[in-house]
Parts: structure tokens; C-alpha cells; sequence
């Protein structure tokens, strides 16, 4: 690692002044994860590395009328521990659950996570299939970008000069819906994902689909949402036929890189399989009477 | 550049001042001098390295030492009590949870961390905690069955108000 000044502000307006000062000789460190591997390994060299842990005000849980909003440094082990996000937001306490070890969970945040713009972390496909969006905020104030958008490209993200994420909004799963997120794990539990996948269906008193998201992860430089496949299933019955139909437009979504985790053709063949199982479970975890 | 960091280990308080780029790991073994914390993977996955940062269990092979600058560090050399071994590490002894002895320290810390926020875990709870702590002599039934008994004799204790 070459060395650098380490900065530890305890206001996000100091924040903002070493932003302005150093620009791009610096980083921004949340739980540092991701950051010191990199700065290990030499893929990251930055002059000043910024950390966030004294700035307070950063790692609270809130519930608000339209769901929850989690502080940027929530570290993922309190996300999976929090009694509001388990009662409100249980997909997203059991995807949290599912990041590699407890040890990394103790350390790694939301926040940290998410700007790592990393295509195989799992908290981004759930958080999508349920809406989320990420506060970015600068000198001159918050602006609310859907995770959706976050993602640009591999580890790119929107982040603008002068912005740190400082929450997470995470609207309710829609009323009636069932939700799941699934990890392909050949190798170990604590690994990244061959491929996962996370789905959020509701229906229709008759049976047919209301809505549905489905979001890939580990099978491109973005998570991916499978739009194709969400179109061919929305208004028609929940049949096995047509699950089937529309999880193999998943495939077309779809971009795997290759790597030990296995061929791009197989993460693809794998991609429609987990995406038809995602779609089944998650209509199985509607609740009944809906 | 150096930097003041200030750490208290195991309860003594240490000043200290260190390269910012400083890991954790580095200044525990080097700095502080307490080399029974060890590095193995290098990247956050094996365990071995695995310290208590205020009561969280920590990888500090990927943590900067200034990054917890403030805070009280627990490594392998300060659980025992007045010369008594910690129950789990009795356990380890007394159940065959150690063959080569490198992963140990990291092992018994975890175990510990677990049996805080869980004293009283299934045998399925101890692996999915454990799973991050590797053991390349694969002696994990060893670790298992030492984990089970300390939880075992710490909630007797605790239930005889000893």
C-alpha cells in the first residue's frame, strides 16, 4: 500500500472542504472493505482517504410513511440484526444475511457498499427489486438518484465530484407481494454469487400478475434488471408456462463475465433457472388471502 | 505520513505513532508487539487475523489502525482471567479444536463474538457463524464439538452464579 494522509472528520461539512480541497486525490472510506484491498493490491492510490466513521448521524434506521431510510454507515451485520428492518423489510435483512461473513458484515456498510458500484455484491438486486433510491449529498444538497441509476457501469457509479451517499431509501414491498432473494453458492457461503437474483411479485385477485421486478447480480458489469422478462409476465396468469416463457428472456438481459465461477454460458443457462425459481418462491411467499 | 493513533489493547493504553497506511493487524504484531493475532489470507476472508474492535469481531488485516484510533482492541493475549484460561479456550484444548495451531487465535475470538450474542447456539448456528474462519488442517468437527462445550460449560456457570 502507498502511504497517504488519513483524514477523520466529524462533520460532513468538513467533509465537503477536504472534497473541494483534494478532488480526486482522494477517497472516501466507509467500513474501508472494499478500499483497503484495493489500495493493497495497488488499484486504488489515493493521496487522502477520508473517513466517514466520526461523522455522526450516519448509521441510523428510521421508519418513514413510505418505508425505511438507512444511514449511509448502517453496517450490514446491523442491518441484518435490526428488528424494524426484519418486521418491515425482511428481503432485505435476509439478502444482508447472505453477504459473505459475519466478520466482514461487522465492518462493511451500506453506503460503502453501494458507491463500490462491486456487480457481484448482493444487496443491490434486492434493493432495486424493491425501488430503492440513494441520497447523494453535496454542498448544495440532496439529490435522490433510484439504485436503479446508480449503476453505470464496472465499479462506476453516478457518485458526481463534491457528493458522498448518506442514506438509503427503501420504499415497502407493494401490499400482498411476495419477495426473495436467491444466491447461487457452488463454492463456499461466504463467496460472491455464481448468480443471484432477486423477485418481487404481487397478483391480482384472479390470479393474474399485478407487478413484478426481477434483478440479477454477478451476471454483468451492473446488476441487471430483466425488464423483458417482467413485461411478459405483467397481466398475464401466474402459470408455469408462462413463468417459464418469461424467465427465458432473462437470458437476453443477461452478460456474464467469465471467470472460476463458471463460462459465461453457464452463468446465462444458470441466470433463467434461478430466475424462474426466484419468480416460483416469490409467489409462494405471497401472503395467503391476498 | 505519520500519525498519532491511540488504542487501548487488552486494556493498556497505548500512544502511538504510525504511518497512516498502518493496518491493524501490523501494529498489534509489530507495534504493540503481541504476535498472537496472525495474518493469513491478507484479504478479509480466512479469520486468522480476527480481533475485537469495541466488542465487534473484526478482520484487521483490512483495517487501518487509524481508522480506530479511539477504540479498545481485544486480541488472543487478553482473554484469559488472572492466569485462567477462557472457557473456550479450555474447550479448544480439552476437545481437539486445534491441530497446526495458526487459525486458533482467529477461531477462538470468533467463538467467543458468537457465544456474546448468542450463548446458546445449534450446532447449525456455529457453522454459519464460523464458516469465515478457516482451518486448513480441516480439524472444523474439533472447532465444532469445542465450541459446543464451552457454550455448554459458560451457561452451567452462569446458571450456578459462579
Amino acid at each position: 500500500m502507498i502511504d497517504f494522509e488519513y483524514h477523520a472528520p466529524t462533520s460532513l461539512d468538513q467533509v465537503f472542504g477536504l472534497l473541494d480541497q483534494f478532488g480526486d486525490d482522494a477517497r472516501i472510506m466507509a467500513g474501508g472493505t472494499a478500499l483497503v484491498i484495493q489500495m493493497k493490491q495497488r488499484l486504488s492510490q489515493p493521496s487522502h482517504v477520508i473517513g466517514l466513521r466520526r461523522v455522526g448521524d450516519l448509521d441510523a434506521i428510521e421508519s418513514t410513511p413510505e418505508g425505511l431510510r438507512i444511514g449511509a454507515l448502517c453496517t450490514q451485520r446491523q442491518i441484518e440484526k435490526s428488528r424494524l428492518v426484519g418486521e418491515e423489510l425482511p428481503l432485505v435483512a435476509d439478502t444482508f444475511r447472505k453477504v459473505a461473513t459475519p466478520r466482514i458484515r461487522n465492518m462493511a456498510t451500506i453506503g460503502g457498499g453501494l458507491v463500490n458500484g462491486d456487480p457481484n455484491q448482493d444487496p443491490p438486486p434486492a434493493l432495486i427489486a424493491l425501488g430503492a433510491s440513494a441520497v447523494m449529498t453535496s454542498k448544495g444538497g440532496d439529490r435522490v438518484v433510484p439504485l436503479e441509476d446508480l449503476f453505470i457501469d464496472y465499479y462506476e457509479t453516478d457518485v458526481q465530484p463534491g457528493e458522498i451517499l448518506t442514506s438509503v431509501l427503501v420504499p415497502h414491498a407493494p401490499a400482498g407481494s411476495g419477495s426473495v432473494y436467491l444466491k447461487f453458492l457452488p463454492r463456499t457461503a461466504d463467496d460472491y454469487g455464481t448468480v443471484t437474483v432477486a423477485a418481487v411479485v404481487s397478483k391480482e385477485q384472479d390470479g393474474t400478475c399485478k407487478d413484478v421486478r426481477i434483478v440479477l447480480g454477478s451476471v454483468g458489469v451492473t446488476p441487471i434488471r430483466a425488464k423483458q422478462a417482467e413485461d411478459a409476465l405483467r397481466g398475464k396468469p401466474l402459470t408455469d408456462e408462462n413463468i417459464r416463457a418469461a424467465a427465458a428472456l432473462v437470458k437476453d438481459a443477461v452478460d456474464p463475465l467469465e471467470d472460476f465461477r463458471g463460462s459465461a454460458e453457464y452463468k446465462t443457462d444458470m441466470a433463467e433457472v434461478f430466475a424462474r425459481r426466484a419468480v416460483e418462491q416469490a409467489i409462494a411467499a405471497i401472503p395467503v388471502g391476498s | 505520513m505519520n500519525q498519532k493513533v491511540r488504542l487501548k489493547v487488552n486494556g493498556t493504553d497505548h500512544e502511538l505513532d504510525i504511518p497512516a497506511r498502518r493496518l491493524l493487524l501490523d501494529c498489534i504484531r509489530y507495534d504493540i508487539g503481541l504476535t498472537g493475532t496472525k495474518e493469513s489470507c491478507s484479504v478479509g476472508v480466512c479469520g486468522a487475523c480476527a480481533v475485537l474492535v469495541d466488542g465487534e469481531m473484526y478482520a484487521s488485516c483490512i483495517t487501518l489502525a487509524a481508522a480506530v484510533d479511539g477504540s479498545e482492541i481485544t486480541t488472543i493475549e487478553g482473554i484469559a482471567e488472572n492466569g485462567n484460561l477462557h472457557p473456550v479456550q479450555q474447550a479448544f484444548i480439552d476437545h481437539g479444536g486445534f491441530q497446526c495451531g495458526i487459525c486458533t487465535p482467529g477461531q477462538v475470538i470468533a467463538a467467543i463474538s458468537l457465544l456474546e450474542e448468542n450463548p446458546d447456539p445449534t450446532e447449525d448456528e456455529i457453522k454459519q457463524y464460523m464458516m469465515g474462519n478457516l482451518c486448513r488442517c480441516t480439524g472444523y468437527y474439533g472447532i465444532l464439538n469445542s465450541i459446543a462445550a464451552a457454550a455448554e460449560d459458560m451457561n452451567k456457570a452462569a446458571g450456578s452464579g459462579e
